[in-house]
């Protein structure tokens, strides 16, 4: 099974309901067989959007092109898309073979054929010995599964896919990320994916679109988004713990960058990764000194809260041995180059002159 | 919560109840049994016991083979028709046209209306010659009809009746399982291509298979407790051809003063609606549940 994936370009997408703008315009491109994760926060707009691909809702305007050919006025099953939902959308009344198989009785495939295939998918998501069940029969994990067969079976080569793992507990999400990871891979489809889970968006995807009230605030690779926030809006939504915004005040910081926040101090966010902050840290370019409010034990790390004198509070990731101990004053610093900017009027990353 | 009631309290509490059930369910069921089992008494002679005479004398009576056989027609008559209707107003109700909220009362109102009331706008609408149905047929120039005074009509009448006035209690049922089917599945059916009638098929009605048992118990309940309209619109004339069981029996018992031969029928009608409910239950146990 083999199905080649195929490219999706979605053109300034728009959609009101009434007055209420839900999304105003967002424009994003994914190549075949390539993994685009809409990320965001509850109510950005983010599952409209999938809605408006997928031809279940009707946009307002803009543009869905996929594979080159412009769906954007086609119904929902003439796009010749798969779609998987986040409570797997299961026919409660259905064997889990008749739900695989819906698809392919609508569409009149002959039994036999559709049999084959059903047998095909149930193998490829170890299904087998399930297929007689009814959904209610089954764990949380197996009816995602079915879910994603149900998808696979009918061989779509653009599938989508809102908050699928977010209905399962935490080992079971890993696993089947890791399998929607190798379907991708494998089998070449080009998926589109829904979460609010940073941690999800950034180990799965090719590219993240950030959305953020109903618009994207930042698109790029994993990497690009964790390395370079475009805005203090990904700055803070990316990364566990996110990225310390600090106060110029907090911070004492090298003549360059000083320069450049001089004007104005008020309007600078320092931003620095938690794990980029060193103890002891007098040494380093930038630093900071502050009381350390509580010592938190992750396992490979301890999070170290700590609280500047004018009361900003940030976090230190802190892998050494000699941890900080609660109450002491202490000095943290950082290098240059693990330093953003941020203009808090604009809410966009200010560059460093370097 | 947890505090013991005191025995006595206990006492007054279940007793309460428990006198009013047995006062006027379970003696009167005793009773009915009882005289079933002997003769009418008169100012002359006592009632005496007759053993099985009352339930020999069921198999010769005609008119109860007769009103057995409308009861029948007008049970599976009205049944699927009310259950048609009702699920048909409820997708209409359900859907996102203008003045639903005016379509729902409309629909719901002639439940609201007690049966008495009911029969006697009917009886309007039925009137020869001047009732609304004549004259909807003779917009289409064809002849009035004398639907409560014809063997051929009179069931029929009674049963539309029915419906008329029951369809809308159930399209609130249908009308809550609806809003209750996930717009997800119905979604998941959309993107493998099924149409709307193919979704309401595959999808919608299994899930509202629950609701239709249910409205089916109440509609077959129904169909034997109420005769208000029989008694009001035709007094299961003419020739006995709109008496249903229970109009029958009462007839038998307070006009003709039968009260032997009226406890009989009772027995008769409760056995056969132990039999149906112990079947509907039956069905409801195995075929209800999804989850």
């Amino acid at each position: 099974m083999t199905n080649t994936g195929v490219s999706l370009n979605v053109l300034n997408l728009r959609k009101h309901w009434g007055q209420t703008e839900v999304l105003t315009g967002i424009d994003f491109q994914i190549a075949p067989g390539g993994f685009l994760t809409l990320l965001g926060p509850s109510g950005c707009g983010k599952s409209t959007a999938l809605r408006l691909i997928s031809g279940l809702d009707e946009m307002s305007d803009g543009k869905i092109l996929i594979d080159g050919k412009d769906v954007s006025r086609l119904p929902a099953d003439q796009r010749n898309i798969g779609m998987v939902f986040q409570n797997y959308a299961l026919f409660p009344h259905m064997t889990v073979a008749d739900n695989i198989a819906y698809g392919l009785k609508v569409r009149k495939v002959a039994k036999q054929t559709r049999e084959k295939s059903v047998d095909r998918v149930a193998d490829l998501m170890a299904l087998g010995p399930l297929l007689d069940r009814k959904p209610a029969q089954l764990s949380g994990g197996q009816q995602q599964r079915v879910a994603l067969a149900r998808v696979l079976v009918s061989e779509r080569p653009l599938v989508l896919m809102d908050e699928p793992l977010s209905n399962l507990d935490a080992k079971l999400r890993t696993e089947i990320r890791s399998e929607i990871r190798a379907l991708n891979k494998e089998l070449g489809i080009t998926i589109v994916y829904v979460t609010h889970d940073q941690s999800e968006a950034l180990s799965m995807s090719d590219t993240v679109v950030l959305m953020n009230a109903g618009r994207a605030e930042q698109i790029g690779t994993p990497k690009e988004l964790y390395d370079n926030p475009a805005s203090v809006f990904a700055a803070g939504f990316i990364g566990t713990p996110p990225m310390n915004l600090l106060k110029v005040s907090d911070v004492t910081m090298p003549q360059d960058i000083l320069a450049t926040t001089a004007a104005n101090p008020d309007d600078f966010l320092i931003g620095v990764r938690p794990e980029s902050l060193k103890f002891p840290g007098q040494a380093m370019d930038l630093s900071a000194t502050c009381q350390v409010a509580s010592v938190e034990y992750e396992g490979s790390v301890f999070l170290v809260h700590l609280v500047s004198s004018s009361g900003s509070k940030f976090i230190l990731s802190h892998t050494g041995e000699d941890v900080p101990t609660q109450g002491t004053e202490v000095v943290v610093g950082w290098d240059s180059s693990a330093t953003h900017l941020f203009s808090k009027s604009t809410g966009k990353n200010v560059p460093l002159e370097t | 919560m947890n505090k013991r009631l005191p025995i006595g309290l206990a006492i007054i509490m279940l007793g309460v109840p428990c006198s009013l059930l047995v006062a006027f369910t379970h003696y009167p069921a005793i009773q009915a049994l009882i005289n079933s089992f002997w003769n009418n008494a008169s100012s002359r002679r006592p009632s005496r016991f007759v053993g099985v005479e009352n339930y020999q004398a069921l198999f010769e009576d005609d008119r109860l083979a007769q009103v057995l056989i409308n009861s029948t027609i007008y049970a599976l008559g009205t049944i699927p028709l009310a259950i048609g209707l009702a699920i048909g107003m409820a997708l209409l109700v359900n859907s996102r046209l203008p003045g639903t909220t005016l379509m729902r009362l409309s629909f719901f109102m002639p439940t609201m209306l007690p049966m008495i009331a009911v029969a006697n706008i009917w009886l309007f609408f039925y009137a020869p010659g001047i009732g609304l149905a004549s004259q909807i047929l003779g917009i289409f120039g064809l002849p009035s009809i004398n639907f409560l005074g014809s063997t051929d009509t009179s069931l029929a009448s009674m049963m539309f009746v029915a419906v008329w006035k029951e369809a809308g209690l159930f399209m609130i049922f249908y009308l809550a399982a609806l809003q209750s089917v996930p717009t997800n599945l119905k979604d998941a059916a959309k993107l493998e291509g099924a149409g709307s009638v193919r979704i309401f098929i595959d999808v919608v009605m299994p899930l509202l298979r629950p609701t239709t048992i249910f409205v089916a118990v109440n509609a077959l309940i129904n169909a034997f407790r109420l005769v208000d309209h029989v008694i009001v619109m035709t007094e299961g004339g003419p020739n006995n051809s709109s008496a249903l069981l229970l109009y029958y029996i009462y007839e038998v018992t307070f006009r003709q003063r039968d009260f032997a031969y009226g406890a009989t029928l009772t027995v008769l009608m409760v056995i056969m609606l132990g039999i149906l409910a112990i079947f509907q239950f039956w069905v409801l146990n195995r075929k209800a549940h999804y989850q």
